[in-house]
């Protein structure tokens, strides 16, 4: 057992880092530091194909789709590497991590011609179709259908209804959508995995504003739909097995990215308790030290979980890793907004915007829902992990 | 990334909890909780002389197996699955490994080996406010795991460490009735008792308390996970409203919060025995982590142990009460968790408070 990277992943570390500060000192100074989601769109998509150009945008795919073929330690140290410079969250980070990988893994080799390219060179941003307003934690429980139809001499997807918290819709170019594909099919049974095009006219994309006034989520309303019969991955069906596969690489290697940007709000947090006398404050000191601790727990589980040899077992560090950032992060928005006071509490932006820890605040309370909620997370802990019976399905 | 436990070491994990298991029963336990001594000798004696674990984290210039705290925390996680009673903490952890890191030679030669083969048990009082005149110490009256088993004390201020043997003129031992009856503590007050110095006290100081933190940390994960383990089985068996009290989403929440600690703990114990190997720069940071976070890990597991398993969890007979005892003196013992997060607090803030 080891702590730590070899030296040639720390050289590796010492590449990456060297090339993004060196950009965020340069050409892309002013997306810096950013941290509210839809702030620059345009800048942050021609940072992607900053990144495709220098080959640093899918490093973990293989090189003949524009990646490096990097090794998981290596994609962890440019995830680490990434936050720590500061640079802000990618914007294709559904084309990159869940797209891509999705056609990379059930793919045909002509889909992969037709869309890995473009997502590689950050040209086709992809967002993600999987709620609905009565699909939630149920997630299986979809109700978007999607029929074959004859359009203009081609087979044609068509497809109605309606997705909901489609993160930065209304900045993508494509979407994956889960779709009740077999007519009168229940849960996961039926469901099929298309890839749609947002610029049509039976799609449109509605912001919803959240609790601090921003509004990455939307809603996204198919009105007669249309997409390609070939834009539908693996098999008629097929969908539940694909959405479930793709949230497995969703756990995996960006968690350490994450960490570091919890690391700067952390040591925000702790910048400003120093400043305003906070930090004399034994409780407050107290609660510093969870949050340290929480966050340093969190970084060795998550190396626990990656040098698993078997990626694909799921082992009790890995069914909790959820319930744990999420739980923690919301517990780290609290501390901030004590260590503030009411400096906190009001913002001199014109608009309702916020700094960065106040925004911490607020926007934590989503993270203990999306992605499964916590109460979701302790269903699978105990009936996945340990074997607990199951929730009676109505 | 490397960060997983290798073949050997999955090897010395599983041949620590197959003898824990077989041997530490509850029967030995509740009989050793009743002797005049608190362990159970025979056990002890089995475990340095056949198990040949005792010496796994000490130097093998120093009689020791050279191995890491990494393969000692996995003997103290097997130990304290089972609430083993034995001198484990005192005689191994700490005053075997304060005497090898800075011992005299001669203390080496002549300690080490006994404590390792159980021939000696050892008990370690630590207190700030000792004073040394000389090597003349007056002090302490805290509160010693196995204080009144020991044959030898290794006695440590902030800046001293010194030997005292059990008998010396001046030094007063009694033994308490303790609430964890698994590892009783006894009064040790110094009065103008004669310590033999060690030779590096700031080493064997240092050693000591790394050591104690991750072992006790390790024993409280085992713990833990035995808690969490044992209130399962009993989830699968107790059936109330004609389902097995299990299948009840209450039940199975709590039992799911105390899985997201315990995986934390194990992580703690892992990077604080890792960190200590490889002289870390976030050494220190960690063992403070591990010691407080496995600690109200235990606690936490073991108080749900008892409210999961209902009545039966609040009898003698049950061994619930073993682990929730065991977890509150972890707690307490070498530094509480208030104690252990002000360190961390004065680490990442540069200060003191």
């Amino acid at each position: 057992m080891k702590l730590g990277f070899s030296p040639a992943e720390e050289q590796f570390r010492a590449e990456c880092a060297d090339w993004l500060k060196g950009q965020m000192a340069g050409e892309f100074k002013d997306i810096k530091g950013i941290t509210k989601l839809t702030a620059m769109p345009e800048r942050r998509k021609e940072w992607e194909q900053q990144l495709a150009a220098h080959r640093w945008s899918c490093i973990g795919w293989p090189e003949q789709w524009g990646g490096r073929n990097a090794t998981l330690a290596q994609q962890v140290i440019f995830a680490e590497e990434y936050a720590r410079a500061g640079i802000p969250g990618r914007i294709n980070h559904i084309g990159i991590e869940l797209a891509g990988p999705t056609i990379l893994t059930f793919g045909t080799d002509e889909q992969k011609s037709r869309f890995l390219p473009d997502i590689a060179a950050g040209k086709t941003i992809f967002c993600q179709g999987f709620s609905e307003p009565g699909a939630g934690s149920d997630l299986a429980s979809v109700r978007t259908k999607g029929r074959i139809e004859q359009v203009n001499g081609q087979d044609e997807w068509v497809v109605n209804g309606q997705k909901i918290w489609t993160s930065l819709a209304h900045i993508s170019d494509w979407i994956f959508v889960v779709t009740r594909t077999e007519e009168g099919s229940q849960g996961p049974k039926g469901l099929s995995f298309l890839m749609m095009s947002l610029d049509q006219p039976g799609i449109e994309v509605r912001g919803i504003k959240q609790i601090n006034g921003d509004a990455e989520f939307n809603e996204t309303f198919f009105t007669d739909a249309q997409c390609p019969a070939d834009s539908l991955i693996g098999a008629p069906g097929d969908g539940w097995k694909i959405a479930m596969g793709l949230l497995a690489f969703e756990r995996g290697v960006s968690t350490l990215g994450q960490q570091m940007g919890f690391r700067n709000e952390l040591d925000e947090i702790i910048a400003a308790a120093k400043v305003n006398g906070a930090a004399n404050d034994l409780l407050i000191r107290q609660r510093l030290a969870k949050a340290e601790i929480g966050l340093r727990l969190m970084r060795y589980g998550a190396l626990r979980m990656l040098s698993n040899s078997d990626l694909s077992k799921i082992d009790g560090a890995a069914l909790t890793y959820k319930i744990q950032w999420a739980t923690w992060r919301r517990d780290l928005g609290e501390l901030a907004m004590d260590v503030l006071g009411q400096a906190g509490e009001v913002t001199d932006a014109a608009e309702y915007e916020w700094d960065t820890l106040p925004n911490l605040f607020l926007f934590s309370r989503s993270d203990t829902i999306y992605g499964g909620t916590n109460q979701i997370q302790r269903n699978l802990i105990a009936e996945r992990g340990l074997g607990l019976p199951r929730e009676p399905r109505g | 990334m490397e960060f997983a436990l290798t073949d050997e070491q999955q090897m010395i994990a599983e041949t620590a909890r197959a003898f824990f298991s077989e041997n530490a029963t509850s029967e030995r336990t509740r009989k050793a909780m009743a002797s005049a001594t608190g362990f159970d000798a025979d056990l002890w004696q089995a475990f340095c002389t056949e198990l040949g674990l005792s010496g796994i984290a000490i130097p093998e210039h120093a009689g020791g197996a050279g191995l890491g705290l990494i393969e000692l925390a996995l003997v103290a996680e097997a130990a304290g699955a089972q609430v083993a009673a034995l001198p484990m903490l005192g005689s191994l952890a700490l005053c075997a490994q304060a005497i090898a890191a800075g011992g005299t030679d001669a203390q080496k030669a002549e300690l080490v080996p006994a404590l390792l083969s159980g021939e000696m048990i050892a008990a370690y009082v630590h207190d700030a406010a000792i004073t040394a005149d000389g090597n003349v110490l007056t002090g302490g009256d805290g509160f010693v795991a196995h204080g009144a088993a020991a044959q030898a004390f290794v006695v440590t201020s902030n800046t001293g460490a010194w030997l005292v043997r059990a008998g010396a003129p001046g030094l007063t031992v009694t033994a308490q009735t303790t609430m964890d009856q698994t590892r009783p503590l006894a009064r040790v007050a110094l009065d103008g008792v004669n310590g033999e110095p060690l030779a590096e006290a700031a080493a064997a100081i240092a050693r000591a308390h790394a050591c104690g933190f991750i072992v006790v940390a390790a024993e409280a994960l085992g713990g833990a996970q035995a808690a969490l383990d044992r209130t399962v089985a009993y989830s699968n068996e107790r059936v109330q409203f004609g389902r097995a009290i299990g299948s009840f989403q209450a039940y199975k929440h709590r039992l799911a919060d105390l899985v997201v600690e315990i995986e934390q703990a194990r992580s703690a114990v892992w990077w604080a025995a890792c960190a200590a190997d490889e002289g870390s720069d976030d050494a220190q940071l960690a063992i403070h982590a591990a010691k407080s976070f496995a600690a109200d890990t235990f606690f936490l597991c073991a108080g749900n142990m008892i409210q999961l398993h209902g009545g039966i969890g609040f009898t003698w007979e049950h061994d619930t009460h073993l682990y929730f005892k065991r977890a509150r003196a972890i707690q307490t013992a070498l530094g509480n968790g208030s104690w252990h997060r002000e360190q961390v607090a004065a680490l990442i803030l540069g200060d003191a408070a």
